[in-house]
């Protein structure tokens, strides 16, 4: 076919500055991608370090004070390195624009500065790491972090660099999605990826100069001992726990969001039937970014609140449970009568709502104030959380980039060992941190190095199931790697999950480098399988 | 707002027409002046809590800062926001020269402001009215107060940052000067100066309140 020859945006324009200096969306996408999946490797291993090392009692591998530094690292790596920049880092700035029709996001200069910002902070992250480390806890929390000797300026000075990324991607995107759509493409016509990577905008703008003006308080507390955040000099440590919380519960929903997004995509697609719910779905994600901002308070429990703010924060906990059940209920419904393929991306996404639901619910107990109370630092917090944000959002990236494999690289991996890993990755999931319930119940508190020997057959088996768990993932992305061989390429017209989305019916897998040849025309909705066929495609 | 809608040199590829142009790049500062607000937010939520913690030490240390050069400065910088509306509105109606003028003149009252600043700033060094750790003076009038470095710590954050965004719109200021006299700048195409003009609001807004918070109550 003549198409063969056509331009994609992978290949044209050729040359390491067409990269480094592109303004294309698609590409910086691809670069945010790679920087993430590094840090995603990194964060991984010293993961698999930690329980390495808890394996069995005793310090075996690492002193505590490895430990501490392994543990901090590993969480604030995840975190702002990977989990919180990835889906709209990544996905995001792909998806984006295609979804709308559009010819790039709004300010594109703008874009290619948030990915340096990114690396930039990316690499005063790095430095903390040769320097040797900081061993706080992600949380930074004072008196600690001010008094701690190992290197929380170059850290927490990273995590504000990489805040203004943050900030100016959502920025971005804010301003793409309300003056970037084609004629006709109406807020309800909207692929729900789109609203979900609206809602989280909303937060990263909201939230993230509060967290940046944390960071620049506790640097300063540091350097000059302004004494704000220190009960010596008549401050207060609450405080910054306070600071810090009003950012980092809204940033939950950061990293959550968007994976909820790719849910309502992947759902109805692979299922082909129309979703089911979509207003509920679409305004489910604005009402969690909005209840995400006054339930903070949940994560002090134990840090000295008066009973009253304690009532109130646990009761408005409650309500962050309404939107994400409406929004679990109607994905389920979605797929009820439908005719449900079990392709990879599929599984990621089964596996999702039965990890998240665990997640979710297991967020019940600890928004109640008196088990919080019993549970506050133990494994159960740990477990809650991995099940939330690698149960949830993890699986979900992983399974949007099964999704959009074939449409942004062009290729085909190998379904076959695609879902055994997603198997693998389930299975050692639970493995992995179910026991770190049974663990949190019994009273195992998080971040210590060494325990006592009641907890050993727990732990030991957690850490078996990690091995499986790192592994599948590894050789996930592998394959994914794999298939992208010259041998391997697709046809560009390929659709191979008969999707119907802009970005699947009107442009070439991968993207002509202008997105469109020339501007799509709405015809139908985004998940309109009652009224169109869209018959899936899939040729070599 | 309206724009000759043929394709000009100034419209960017990704835009259909100028119009959804201007208005993207109205909605982003908008939204950027969101982040602002929150930005200083915390740090007035800040000024809240020691402020209710220490009622009277706040009172009795506001006394030790200079009104009238806090005064002098609030009327500079609201002087130089009404010559950035002059600036903007002047090229709108073609004005190009004086639009060049208001923007020399906004220019020079933000270097004012931050002149009487320095001053400020360093009559508190020499006496060691000083954030934190860093604080020494043991005047009479404040000998009965407790921690009134927190004060100082509270004022030195959040005028220095005030004072940054100021250096930082002197150097969009200067670009637009620059602009503005290349003739890059027209009454076709004025957004970057309507934008880096709500910028400089902002600035000056914050100011109103930074000024009454330390220095009148």
């Amino acid at each position: 076919m003549a198409e063969n020859q056509k331009q994609n945006y992978l290949t044209h324009p050729k040359g390491i500055m067409s990269w480094l200096l592109t303004l294309d969306h698609k590409r910086i996408g691809l670069m945010y991608l790679f920087g993430g999946i590094i840090f995603f490797f990194l964060g991984g291993v010293l993961a698999l370090g930690m329980r390495l090392e808890l394996a069995a009692p005793g310090n075996d591998f690492m002193s505590n004070e490895t430990y501490n530094n392994v543990y901090t690292l590993h969480g604030a790596i995840m975190i702002f390195l990977f989990i919180i920049p990835a889906i709209p880092g990544a996905l995001g700035n792909m998806l984006l624009p295609l979804m709308l029709g559009a010819k790039d996001v709004a300010f594109p200069r703008l874009n290619l500065a948030s990915f340096y910002i990114y690396t930039l902070g990316a690499l005063f992250v790095v430095y903390t790491i040769i320097a040797g480390g900081v061993d706080t806890g992600w949380t930074f929390y004072t008196p600690y972090s001010t008094t701690s000797t190992s290197n929380v300026i170059p850290m927490t000075m990273g995590i504000f660099i990489i805040g203004f990324s943050s900030i100016l991607t959502g920025l971005n995107f804010i301003a793409t999605i309300h003056k970037m759509r084609i004629p006709g493409l109406t807020w309800y016509k909207l692929p729900l990826f789109v609203w979900a990577l609206y809602g989280t905008s909303l937060v990263q703008i909201t939230a993230t100069p509060v967290i940046a003006i944390t960071m620049v308080l506790l640097i300063l507390e540091r350097l000059l001992g302004i004494g704000i955040f220190d009960p010596a000099l008549g401050g207060d440590p609450v405080l910054y726990q306070h600071f810090f919380w009003f950012y980092s519960h809204p940033a939950v929903y950061i990293m959550i969001l968007p994976a909820f997004g790719i849910i309502s995509e992947i759902i109805p697609v692979h299922s082909r039937k129309k979703i089911w719910g979509y207003k509920f779905i679409a305004f489910s994600t604005l009402s969690i970014a909005f209840i995400g901002f006054l339930v903070w308070g949940h994560h002090m429990f134990t840090s000295g609140q008066s009973v009253f703010s304690q009532i109130v924060f646990s009761f408005i906990t409650y309500f962050v449970g309404i939107p994400t059940g409406v929004k679990i209920f109607s994905w389920i419904l979605t797929m009820y009568k439908g005719q449900v393929s079990f392709t990879p991306p599929m599984l990621y996404a089964l596996s999702f709502l039965f990890l998240f639901t665990i997640g979710g619910l297991t967020g019940i107990f600890l928004g109640a104030v008196a088990l919080d109370i019993h549970l506050h630092d133990t494994y159960f917090v740990v477990a809650h959380f991995h099940y939330v944000m690698q149960g949830g959002t993890i699986i979900a990236f992983l399974g949007g980039l099964h999704h959009w494999w074939p449409k942004t690289m062009g290729a085909m991996y190998n379904q076959t060992v695609a879902s055994i890993c997603c198997l693998g990755v389930f299975l050692g999931f639970n493995g992995t941190f179910f026991p770190q319930f049974l663990l949190g119940l019994r009273g195992m508190p998080r971040r210590y190095a060494t325990y006592d020997p009641q907890y050993a057959e727990l732990h030991n088996y957690s850490s078996f199931w990690s091995g499986i768990l790192g592994l599948s993932i590894f050789i996930a992305i592998m394959n994914l790697l794999w298939s992208l061989r010259k041998s391997n390429k697709l046809d560009p017209g390929t659709n191979p999950w008969g999707a119907m989305t802009l970005e699947w019916t009107h442009t070439s897998s991968p993207p002509h480098p202008h997105n469109f040849e020339e501007e799509p025309v709405l015809e139908h909705g985004p998940y309109d399988y009652d009224k169109v066929i869209v018959e899936p495609t899939f040729k070599k | 707002m309206s724009h000759d809608n043929s394709s000009p040199d100034f419209l960017q590829h990704h835009f259909h027409d100028v119009d959804q142009q201007y208005e993207t790049a109205k909605l982003g500062m908008w939204a950027f002046i969101l982040t602002e607000v929150l930005t200083f937010g915390g740090l007035f939520v800040a000024y809240v809590v020691y402020r209710s913690w220490y009622p009277e030490m706040f009172v009795g240390a506001n006394l030790l800062l200079d009104v009238n050069k806090g005064l002098l400065n609030t009327i500079v910088l609201i002087t130089s926001s009404l010559t950035m509306v002059l600036a903007v509105w002047a090229i709108q109606q073609k004005k190009q020269k004086l639009s060049l003028f208001m923007l020399i003149a906004t220019f020079l009252f933000a270097f004012m402001f931050l002149g009487i600043k320095y001053l400020e700033y360093s009559h508190k060094f020499e006496v060691g009215q000083l954030p934190g750790e860093y604080y020494s003076y043991m005047g009479p009038e404040i000998a009965h107060l407790n921690n009134p470095h927190i004060f100082f710590s509270i004022y030195f954050i959040m005028t220095g940052l005030h004072g940054l965004h100021v250096a930082i719109g002197m150097g969009l200021i200067a670009w637009l000067i620059y602009a503005t006299a290349k003739g890059n700048l027209h009454s076709k195409y004025y957004t970057p100066m309507e934008m880096i003009g709500i910028f400089w609001h902002l600035v000056d807004l914050i100011w109103i309140y930074l000024f009454p918070l330390f220095y009148l109550i």
